[in-house]
């Protein structure tokens, strides 16, 4: 349907005489708020996240039923910390998986905004680099709490996991890994021309990050008595940063069970100290990223 | 509009600026991509409030010339000044003065117009009241109103294209870049293009557009024509074209060497050879047909007579037929 005519020469200049104060005071400030920018960019991730169904869906029933088929598949081999069947044990390792999830796909737009011709408006905007970083990444992670909250107000409705106040160190929690998740993304997408490339990076990269914080199996011991490849990889998972906010959601879903008895179980403090960290140390170096590159900002 | 409303607002617009007359100024700017020299010493005035067109085939620097002015890409040498602010100092602030229209459309096909008007605003620094009624105001002047609400991935190209002058002429800039901005627009979106266009100019907005169409050029103020990165010639349609000169005699043949040869020897014109076909610039082109025509005989295969166009001043500089 084309609903292009041409208009009638008499009607071509309607210039703004309309305007009556200054045209220059009336329009923009010479240097606008990033502030502003940043949260204009945010409610915009916010507002494209609703209008793409499949997102939303595929954010919570994927990792749904990964909970339910392996946590019910699994049920029989698996004996945790306090007598944690499965389907308990793997409870915090979906909402994270639901956490890294939506900050992919959120993250993940910012190739197609490139590609799509969004993303140049937005570089040669007068804002600088900051605001498109902390729109993409508050809007991203945002989303993605809201996903992860929605799903543990099912846990709990469904009583799969006892409610208790530790629920308000969760909810903290939750952002804090999902900024970081969002930043995370940020630095893999943003030097990719090719949602594909981000997709190796996800399956090499995210996923084992996610497979080796103690989510869907228990950190092994590294003591003496441990075996090379139970040490191997009881350090890879020490080393990996989201191991350790993940211990902490898991302690404060379960408050009452005593993880310490069971293996690796560092404090809160610690966990809490690495998970800020990391949240502080992506963010920093997505915008160390986004600050430096001209190049990325040409592939259109 | 009147005549004196046009010049009062361009007034009003240009007693702020130090250099009323100038929006743009290029001095020797050079720019390379790895080995290759994209821009080789261009130098380009532009006055305010005229449309102003960068004429060349692809691969002549003009897009690179259009990310430089933009601040896409960092001078490397080589000095530009965008409505009054140097590129390289103040990018920012440059920023702030020019709207941008890029070739590969800017908007977010999931927003309504309305909505990608606002993220251009918060971009800009134009919210709230403000950008409500700056908002109606472009929208109203780009005959948007009655499409607002509806999502860009349902738009066609013109009114798209449409959406994307909106977006760029929202903060009141002085200067509009547009990167080929008739590319698939279909005849009646292009005629729409333009009367877009004048309206910016009227109302005192410098636009500055790369095309590699001639008959896109030819409707602008002025134009330069970039090859191998640089400016080969610049001035008025008008002016250029007549620079040339009244006639043009273009003649195809079988055997063009042949043809040529007589042509310079026996006949003694001056012929130019254009892939295959000969041009003759002269006056009184008419006169000479049945000449040409009684000696090269069965030779010829078609002359014509014709006045030049840009086209021909592309030829006369560079030597190649413009494509």
């Amino acid at each position: 349907m084309s609903t292009i005519t041409p208009p009638p020469p008499s009607v071509i200049p309607s210039v703004p005489t309309a305007s009556p104060t200054n045209p220059r005071a009336a329009g923009a400030s010479p240097r606008p708020s990033g502030i502003a920018a940043a949260w204009m960019l945010a409610k915009r991730e916010w507002v494209r996240f609703f209008r793409q169904r499949n997102r939303v869906t595929s954010a919570v029933i994927q990792p749904l039923l990964f909970w339910l088929l392996f946590g019910t598949g699994l049920q029989g081999s698996f004996v945790g910390a306090g007598e944690q069947n499965f389907i308990e044990y793997f409870l915090p390792g979906t909402i994270a998986l639901i956490v890294l999830f939506t900050a992919i796909f959120a993250t993940i737009s910012v190739i197609e905004d490139r590609r799509e011709g969004f993303m140049q408006a937005v570089l040669v905007a007068p804002v600088g680099r900051w605001p498109v970083l902390a729109g993409k990444v508050l809007g991203g992670s945002a989303i993605a709490w809201v996903q992860a909250v929605v799903f543990l107000g099912l846990v709990y409705v469904f009583g799969a996991a006892p409610f208790s106040v530790s629920v308000v160190g969760v909810l903290v929690l939750l952002a804090v890994m999902a900024i970081a998740m969002c930043s995370l993304g940020m630095i893999v997408a943003w030097p990719m021309d090719s949602t594909q490339g981000f997709h190796a990076i996800m399956m090499l990269g995210l996923m084992p990050m996610w497979l080796l914080s103690g989510s869907f199996f228990p950190i092994p011991p590294i003591g003496a008595e441990a075996g090379v490849g139970q040490m191997i990889l009881g350090g890879i998972m020490r080393a990996n940063p989201l191991t350790y906010p993940m211990v902490e959601l898991r302690r404060l879903l379960y408050p009452t069970v005593d993880f310490a008895a069971s293996g690796f179980a560092p404090s809160p403090l610690v966990c809490w100290s690495v998970a800020l960290v990391f949240m502080i140390g992506t963010s920093l170096l997505a915008w160390y990223l986004m600050r430096g590159s001209r190049r990325a900002d040409l592939i259109a | 509009m009147s005549h004196d409303a046009v010049a009062a607002v361009a007034g009003q617009t240009s007693t702020d600026r130090p250099d009323a007359g100038q929006a743009i100024v290029c001095q020797q700017v050079h720019h390379r991509y790895g080995d290759h020299e994209a821009l080789r010493g261009v130098d380009l005035t532009i006055n305010r409030g005229e449309i102003f067109a960068l004429l060349g085939p692809n691969g002549s620097g003009k897009t690179t010339l259009f990310r430089l002015l933009s601040t896409l890409v960092p001078v490397q040498r080589g000095n530009i000044t965008v409505a009054g602010l140097d590129v390289a100092a103040d990018p920012l602030g440059v920023r702030g003065r020019i709207g941008i229209v890029f070739q590969s459309p800017s908007l977010d096909k999931k927003l309504t117009v309305d909505e990608n008007i606002a993220c251009q605003g918060a971009l800009y620094g134009l919210t709230g009241a403000a950008l409500q009624v700056r908002r109606d105001e472009v929208l109203s002047q780009m005959k948007l109103t009655d499409r607002r609400h509806d999502l860009c991935e349902t738009l066609s190209g013109g009114l798209k294209r449409r959406v994307e002058l909106a977006k760029g002429m929202l903060h009141r800039p002085d200067v509009m870049l547009l990167d080929e901005p008739s590319t698939g627009l279909d005849p009646a979106a292009r005629i729409d293009l333009w009367h877009s266009l004048r309206a910016m100019t009227a109302a005192g907005i410098t636009v500055v557009l790369t095309t590699h169409l001639l008959e896109e050029a030819d409707k602008a103020d002025h134009l330069a024509i970039m090859f191998q990165g640089q400016i080969i010639a610049e001035g008025t349609p008008h002016g250029l074209r007549s620079e040339m000169g009244d006639g043009l005699l273009t003649i195809s043949a079988g055997d063009v060497d042949a043809v040529e040869s007589i042509l310079r020897d026996e006949l003694h014109l001056a012929p130019q050879r254009v892939a295959n076909q000969i041009r003759i610039r002269c006056e009184g082109a008419a006169a000479l047909v049945p000449r040409i025509a009684e000696r090269l005989g069965d030779q010829v295969q078609s002359i014509a007579v014709g006045r030049p166009g840009l086209e021909d001043v592309f030829i006369e500089k560079t030597g190649y037929r413009f494509n």
